[in-house]
């Protein structure tokens, strides 16, 4: 009786956090959802998560035209990265997307299509080294009254890049599951104030690079104008 | 050097391109560049059309017969918006446009400003590349870069978004020339592996059957593609659009693709054992259903755009290339060969067409006139060398299967999406890209009537467009569909219509009615031989069907013939 009143709510919590069956909660909600989902696309119609790296001109509106290609072609954009990338003038894009392989063929010719692309290229997890970054902010006050808040943080390999009397900064990056767990974990201790999760950035594993060989190919068709 | 304005700079970089017509529609934020247009009257023929979609239609009809890149230029907002349906329609049929449109200066975008809509937003899904020019110091480049986009590896229409304080900004003007975009590649070098693949699938073949896109007359490869087809002797189809691309008398020829298109055509796409398809995109009206579409056959295809390889149908080899070099490449590896038997397998659909469908289309012996008998009448009577314009609906069914097609470059109809009111705004068009050659225009009583406004252009600039109303009083193509798939219930396609004649009379265009079969043939030559614009209005039978037909999602084999 004495263990079941601590804290009052042991043996159906979902809020408190103040024991430790909320760590030992197999699978959060959120993330066991995700999962599901991505099994269940997987099943059907074998669809697969696929990245997408687009490389364009630094145009403006170019972004719009490319979304569109997947917007007409029903494809449901998941995640979406744009940034420089490491040649001059060259845009990256990084997109995930679940669909066929089929699918992401044609996306990609006609991305392609678009007159100021350079590229544009499709890949599985096994061709990418892929990361992702999230940002929470954690009550202070919550942290130093249960130990579990920062054990969580230290195995999950976050780190607390800003701390005052109110919140903490933590800051995690790996893939997805990786980080919808840690979320998931400290929801489960309620002291997540905001969390923020940003788009996959991927790397390709291939010993070629593709864009530096097309531009230098174009190049040479330049000056043999 | 002296300093001009971006608006001059405009008409010097249009001079500049080769641009001596512009199809247009003057307003407020477009104001600046028709001031400077009125210092190029001599060399920039501006045609003032009655409606914005008159002016992208006409272009359309221009480059279509012609080949060169057709210029459209109206105001911003409602000049623009009224231009996206022919810039849709180019987009669709691969054709080579510049449409430029006025805007707000660059201080009042995104504000709502009087006449601003969002163009490159709007336009960019349907266009080619579409760019919004800031600059006064921008116009030469922008200029140079659309024409070269528009023209080069499949042609399309580009957009240039003009805003106003570029149009009254102060340059100095040195001409450029866009001709190489690092992440364009219009001119794919040849795979020679493919090549050598494509000619031994070819001489491997028993009954090989090629499928004619528009891709060939946009190549110009007629030569080169009549000398492959020939030495391997090997039948072929052609797309709606790709109808002139070799002529229709052509020993080879088997007739049209597609939905409306000829029975034996159809019926071999499932017999054949390579289906070689050249400059074409397997459209669904082309294709029916796909699942069962040439599955017993290898396919190998043939274009410049690579977005199209496995779009629809899957394909055993894509020679990515100019049909104008691939071809040739792989003529020269063929085997002469002779598919005799193959070829005769052909003819007994195409006399049960002539017999089931053909003969009652077009040697009707009473009744009201109907439309494949005049289309074939009118093509006779142009000697089969007219070029040959369509509204959409059963008009273009007809126009299309029962002309007749020897010159390259006939054929000018809106196949990829159908716009209606297409026919009269592009026909007016093509009597200026090809002065030399008798333009005829087909259309029904709802065609017409969407751009009927254009006959003030036709007034106006004496376009010698030959009209041929064929008005049966019905939207025939619906009310067809309505008859097939909606158990008869016509909704909506009666249609109370106007005396044509005293409309054309109007606008000073000379007219007649024909409503007895014994009167046509007089008509025709009549309307023929009348120097300058014409419309010859026939009395349609109300119910009729464009015949045969594959009905929508069918298998391509399953013609039917009556309904």
């Amino acid at each position: 009786m004495a263990t079941k009143s601590f804290g009052g709510q042991c043996g159906d919590c979902t809020t408190c956090g103040k024991c430790d069956k909320a760590l030992q909660r197999s699978k959060p909600p959120v993330q066991q959802q995700i999962k599901e989902t991505m099994k269940e696309m997987e099943q059907e119609n074998s669809t697969k998560l696929y990245t997408f790296i687009i490389y364009s001109e630094n145009v403006p509106g170019l972004l719009s035209q490319i979304t569109a290609v997947f917007t007409r072609r029903q494809v449901n954009i998941e995640s979406l990265n744009v940034c420089a990338s490491s040649t001059p003038g060259a845009h990256k894009y990084t997109i995930t997307c679940f669909c066929d392989e089929t699918m992401a063929k044609m996306v990609v010719a006609q991305v392609e299509k678009r007159i100021d692309v350079l590229q544009a290229h499709y890949f599985t997890d096994d061709d990418i080294f892929i990361n992702e970054t999230c940002l929470l902010k954690v009550s202070t006050p919550v942290m130093l009254a249960n130990k579990d808040v920062s054990k969580l943080i230290r195995f999950h390999g976050a780190h607390v890049v800003e701390v005052n009397p109110t919140y903490a900064i933590v800051e995690k990056t790996g893939i997805t599951d990786e980080i919808l767990h840690l979320y998931e974990s400290l929801s489960k201790l309620d002291c997540v104030l905001q969390f923020v999760r940003s788009g996959r950035i991927a790397i390709t594993k291939s010993f070629t690079e593709h864009l530096d060989a097309y531009l230098a190919e174009r190049e040479k068709r330049r000056q043999e104008k | 050097m002296e300093k001009i304005t971006g608006a001059e700079a405009m008409m010097r970089a249009l001079e500049n391109e080769g641009v001596d017509i512009l199809f247009g529609y003057p307003g407020g934020a477009i104001m600046p560049t028709y001031d400077a247009l009125y210092d190029h009257k001599e060399t920039l023929h501006h045609v003032l059309v009655r409606h914005e979609q008159g002016a992208v239609h006409a272009a359309q009809g221009y480059a279509r017969v012609s080949g060169k890149v057709g210029c459209a230029i109206v105001t911003s907002g409602p000049g623009a918006t009224n231009t996206v349906t022919g810039i849709a329609d180019a987009m669709a049929d691969s054709t080579p446009l510049v449409v430029i449109c006025g805007q707000v200066g660059v201080a009042m975008l995104g504000t709502d400003a009087f006449q601003e809509v969002d163009v490159v937003g709007v336009t960019s899904p349907a266009s080619k590349w579409s760019y919004q020019i800031r600059r006064a110091e921008d116009v030469a480049w922008a200029v140079s870069r659309a024409f070269y986009i528009a023209k080069s590896g499949r042609p399309g229409p580009v957009v240039l978004d003009f805003a106003k304080n570029a149009q009254t900004g102060m340059v100095d003007y040195q001409p450029a020339k866009v001709d190489f975009i690092r992440s364009y590649d219009p001119y794919p070098q040849l795979n020679m592996d493919n090549i050598k693949q494509a000619a031994k699938m070819i001489n491997d073949s028993v009954k090989p059957f090629a499928l004619i896109g528009q891709g060939v007359e946009i190549g110009g490869a007629r030569k080169e593609v009549e000398a492959f087809l020939e030495k391997a002797q090997i039948p072929f189809g052609s797309t709606l659009l790709g109808l002139s691309a070799l002529p229709t008398e052509h020993p080879l020829n088997m007739g049209m693709l597609g939905m409306h298109g000829n029975l034996g055509p159809n019926v071999m796409t499932n017999q054949c054992d390579l289906l070689i398809a050249i400059g074409m995109r397997f459209d669904d009206r082309v294709t029916g259903k796909l699942s069962t579409y040439a599955k017993q056959a290898k396919v190998i295809h043939f274009d410049i755009d690579a977005a199209e390889f496995n779009k629809n149908v899957h394909v055993d080899l894509a020679v990515h290339g100019d049909c104008k070099e691939s071809i040739p490449a792989v003529t020269e590896l063929l085997d002469e060969a002779k598919h005799d038997s193959w070829i005769s397998g052909f003819k007994p659909y195409a006399e049960k067409e002539f017999n089931k469908v053909i003969d009652k289309a077009i040697n009707p012996k009473d009744g009201p006139l109907l439309m494949g008998e005049v289309v074939r009448k009118v093509s006779e009577a142009s000697n089969n060398e007219a070029v040959l314009v369509t509204d959409v609906g059963q008009n273009q069914m007809f126009g299309c299967r029962y002309f007749k097609y020897t010159k390259p470059r006939s054929v000018i109809t809106s196949g990829g999406i159908g716009t209606m009111g297409f026919g009269l705004p592009a026909a007016i068009g093509a009597t200026f890209g090809a002065p030399d050659r008798t333009v005829c225009m087909f259309c029904g009583d709802g065609g017409l009537q969407m751009t009927i406004q254009e006959f003030g252009t036709i007034m106006e600039q004496g376009a010698p467009v030959k009209i041929i109303l064929l008005n049966n009083n019905f939207l025939g193509n619906v009310r067809q569909w309505q008859a097939m798939f909606f158990n008869h219930r016509y909704s909506f396609t009666p249609m109370a219509n106007p005396d044509y004649e005293l409309i054309a009379k109007a606008y000073n265009i000379p007219a007649k009615t024909v409503v007895e079969r014994k009167d046509l043939d007089k008509a025709i030559a009549e309307m023929l031989s009348t120097p300058g614009p014409y419309l010859l209005q026939c009395a349609i039978k109300e119910v009729d069907n464009v015949l045969p037909m594959t009905p929508p999602g069918a298998d391509v084999d399953n013609m039917l013939l009556e309904i």
